[in-house]
């Protein structure tokens, strides 16, 4: 049995966020019913990635909406209200993500939802919080990125500004949201109480960056220095980043310099003895370890390296990690099929439960598949 | 209200970032945390500095950012007096954390089969690094590491410039969400069936995790490779032009995606040149190009006001100085001080979430080592 089996989640979210919360709790059990405009649906279903197309959608809407039903209904049509406020009505948890005041006009805020539904919990993702200077700017992950800071920790000194390169705001802003739920489903199992769970993405992006802004506070305002070559974190010191070998890259993670120069037989490195100096003085030792691992393969210095138990890896692109032993025992793809029988492969849940990986059997469902059945299951 | 998981008992055997993060999630929630530490030095992650930062004899800058709003039980697994107390402890417990290697907990009888006979109705949750078969099983679970080799960082960055990691544990903490989801999915199902619950996360499957859109992308795409962008400043491999960052005259300013045909007009080039939708793709550097050529006859906040006026979605990249100063930074009251040991006090960030119309605040700093012992030995009448 799946942990949430028997939950009925309704989702009025689209896009990235919201939907990645339902995605979790689907995959994990929970029924989750989509709640989408007749015609156009999710936004998200047009929004493609690249130029790829899947069975006449954007790939990006396939990974998202696996192991979804789709019922299309107009949240400003009378008909169509009642058989959405029906729904409320049954559902352990609502989620959206419009813009602040958009549910309260369409008569579905969480006062009113829990009028029809008092054990109901309301989950609510925002771009801005529901008030203040921001609220009405667009939640938009590459513009949280920017206005957050977040822009000046990747790369290194002299690149600029670097978006890290996924809607990474968005993904934890999901995430946050969907294990706010879990906790509230939590307390609802033992107080019978409903709940209203709220995060923004401003939030969020500045939770991700929970260690740097602490640190900004703490040491008088100094903004983040990325090093000048290979730099991985902006706070840490050497030999920490990704260095280019003979034959590819060599990633290394903390680790004491001395103990560096010996193994990797570097004497210009064995000058900096003190611990202090591997963050005090990191472009020069980075500019010297890159120098000296660019002669040699990078198994050569992983076989010496791995040996003495320092921390380091090979960096794979998706053709090396996917043919990788290491990779295949994760078991991580699955392949699901959708309502017309069209099949096609994704990603996993990537929680085990009781030692099982959880696979989902169904893809993305076709805008407004399941109104037949979910009106009979309604209305007899 | 009652916080969600008020009168939870978490047991935490973690160390580093991943396995406390998620401590520090279900305490923020409500839950009694308790870190088992080593006594003395306690988790490594107390000596693990970032800017070589440290605040008290307690530990880094990093350590009391991660580990606020918990409390402490040192303990020597070694020694038959402290294990059996933690053995104890685990009979009362609703959830154990750990981030061992494969084999360690066993040793100490404090494995997932040992710790379900003490207690028949535990959540018992683990973070590793790859999981625990295969041959990556005894690897270091670290996060530049996984970056590395779960193909993360080539999704960063511009062609030119090689692997380019996520400059924050992006992993460590996403896995910690997923650690979270888990935990809380695993106290729903032994709600219902009274049975203890295994729980099992890695950073590799988070990492992967986290790229589940272009992953999903290159399983249907002929196995195709990222591609970013030749341009400086692009801001996916997977988006079209306008997506990224430019100089301006003054600053930065990030355009998401939006209608070229109307941006080329605002920003003084020939819309009809930018009809073809694909070309917004196929031709992305070239476009790039011609924006950021335009983009640099102005201040950033001009072309802010200009471009929003007109319903485009953009913003000015900030630093932490411009940032943190903003009404918005203000208005969304992220930070809180904890009061240390030492009585000064220290800035941090709260808990993104806000539940019943309430922020979740704590202003608890992270505890000593075995900070306490005495207290917990008898809330729970454990024999010293």
């Amino acid at each position: 049995m799946l942990p949430l089996s028997g939950y009925l989640v309704v989702d009025f979210s689209q896009f990235l966020s919201g939907p990645l919360a339902s995605l979790r709790l689907a995959d994990l059990g929970a029924r989750v019913i989509k709640v989408e405009r007749p015609g156009s649906g999710d936004i998200c279903r047009h929004l493609y990635a690249s130029d790829t197309l899947l069975n006449g959608m954007s790939t990006v809407f396939h990974a998202i909406n696996r192991n979804k039903e789709s019922v299309a209904l107009d949240i400003k049509n009378e008909a169509d209200r009642k058989v959405i406020t029906k729904l409320i009505e049954r559902a352990d948890v609502v989620i959206h993500n419009f813009r602040p005041g958009v549910m309260e006009r369409l008569g579905y805020s969480y006062e009113r939802v829990r009028q029809l539904n008092p054990r109901v919990l309301y989950g609510e993702i925002s771009g801005y919080g529901t008030s203040g200077p921001w609220k009405d700017k667009p939640g938009q992950d590459l513009l949280l990125q920017a206005m957050s800071g977040l822009m000046w920790l990747s790369g290194n000194a002299d690149a600029g500004p670097v978006p890290m390169g996924l809607s990474i705001v968005d993904m934890f802003a999901g995430a946050n949201l969907c294990y706010g739920l879990l906790a509230c489903l939590y307390r609802r199992s033992r107080t019978h109480a409903g709940a209203h769970v709220q995060v923004s993405m401003l939030e969020t992006a500045i939770d991700i960056q929970f260690e740097t802004i602490t640190t900004y506070y703490k040491d008088g305002g100094c903004e983040p220095l990325r090093t000048a070559s290979n730099s991985a974190h902006a706070y840490l010191g050497a030999p920490y980043g990704i260095y280019r070998t003979e034959d590819g890259y060599l990633a290394l993670a903390m680790a004491s310099i001395p103990q560096l120069a010996r193994l990797l037989e570097c004497p210009a490195l064995a000058d900096y003895r003190e611990p202090a100096e591997a963050f005090e003085k990191r472009d020069e030792i980075k500019v010297i370890l890159a120098g000296h691992l660019r002669g040699r393969p990078t198994r050569h210095w992983l076989s010496i390296l791995e040996t003495a138990d320092i921390w380091c890896a090979d960096v794979l692109d998706w053709h090396r990690l996917l043919a990788h032993d290491g990779f295949k025992a994760l078991d991580m793809f699955q392949q699901v099929a959708m309502g017309d029988g069209f099949t096609y492969p994704t990603t996993r849940c990537p929680i085990r439960i009781d030692g099982e990986v959880l696979k989902a059997v169904r893809g993305a469902p076709a805008l407004g598949e399941h109104n037949q059945r979910i009106m009979e299951e309604l209305y007899g | 209200m009652d916080r969600p998981l008020d009168g939870l008992l978490v047991l935490e055997f973690a160390q580093f970032m991943a396995g406390p993060t998620t401590g520090l999630r279900l305490a923020d929630l409500g839950a009694r945390v308790i870190k088992i530490e080593r006594p003395v030095s306690g988790e490594a992650g107390r000596q693990i500095a970032i800017k070589n930062l440290f605040v008290d004899d307690n530990g880094s800058l990093v350590f009391h950012t991660i580990n606020r709003n918990k409390e402490s039980y040192a303990a020597d697994l070694k020694n038959e007096g402290d294990l059996a107390r933690v053995k104890a402890l685990i009979k009362r417990a609703d959830v154990i954390i750990h981030n061992f290697r494969p084999g360690i907990m066993e040793k100490f009888g404090l494995d997932y089969t040992s710790a379900s006979q003490l207690n028949g109705s535990i959540v018992y949750a683990v973070v590793s690094g790859y999981g625990t078969s295969g041959p990556w099983a005894g690897k270091p679970g670290q996060d530049l590491l996984v970056q590395s080799l779960s193909g993360l960082t080539w999704l960063t960055g511009s062609r030119a410039d090689g692997p380019v990691p996520f400059g924050l544990a992006v992993v460590d903490m996403y896995c910690a969400t997923h650690l979270t989801q888990g935990i809380l999915a695993g106290l729903l199902k032994r709600s219902r069936t009274q049975q203890s619950v295994l729980v099992e996360v890695s950073l590799m499957e988070s990492a992967l995790d986290m790229q589940f859109e272009v992953l999903t992308t290159h399983l249907n795409d002929g196995g195709k490779l990222p591609d970013r962008s030749g341009v400086c400043g692009s801001g996916h491999a997977y988006l079209s032009a306008p997506y990224g960052v430019y100089a301006t005259a003054k600053g930065y300013i990030a355009l998401a995606m939006g209608d070229l045909t109307q941006i080329a007009g605002l920003v003084g080039l020939a819309p009809g040149c930018y009809q073809d939708r694909a070309t917004w793709f196929s031709r992305r550097d070239e476009l790039l190009k011609q924006i950021g050529e335009r983009m640099k006859r102005q201040p950033a906040n001009a072309w802010e006001a200009l471009l929003t006026g007109a319903g485009v979605w953009c913003a000015v990249v900030n630093d932490y100085g411009a940032f943190t100063g903003s009404d918005g930074f203000r208005h969304a009251d992220m930070l809180q001080e904890v009061a240390l040991s030492n009585g000064s006090r220290l800035t941090t960030t709260r808990s993104p979430l806000q539940i019943d119309g309430k922020c979740l605040r704590a202003n608890k700093a992270a505890p000593g080592v075995g900070a306490d012992n005495a207290r917990i030995n008898r809330d729970y009448h454990l024999t010293s």
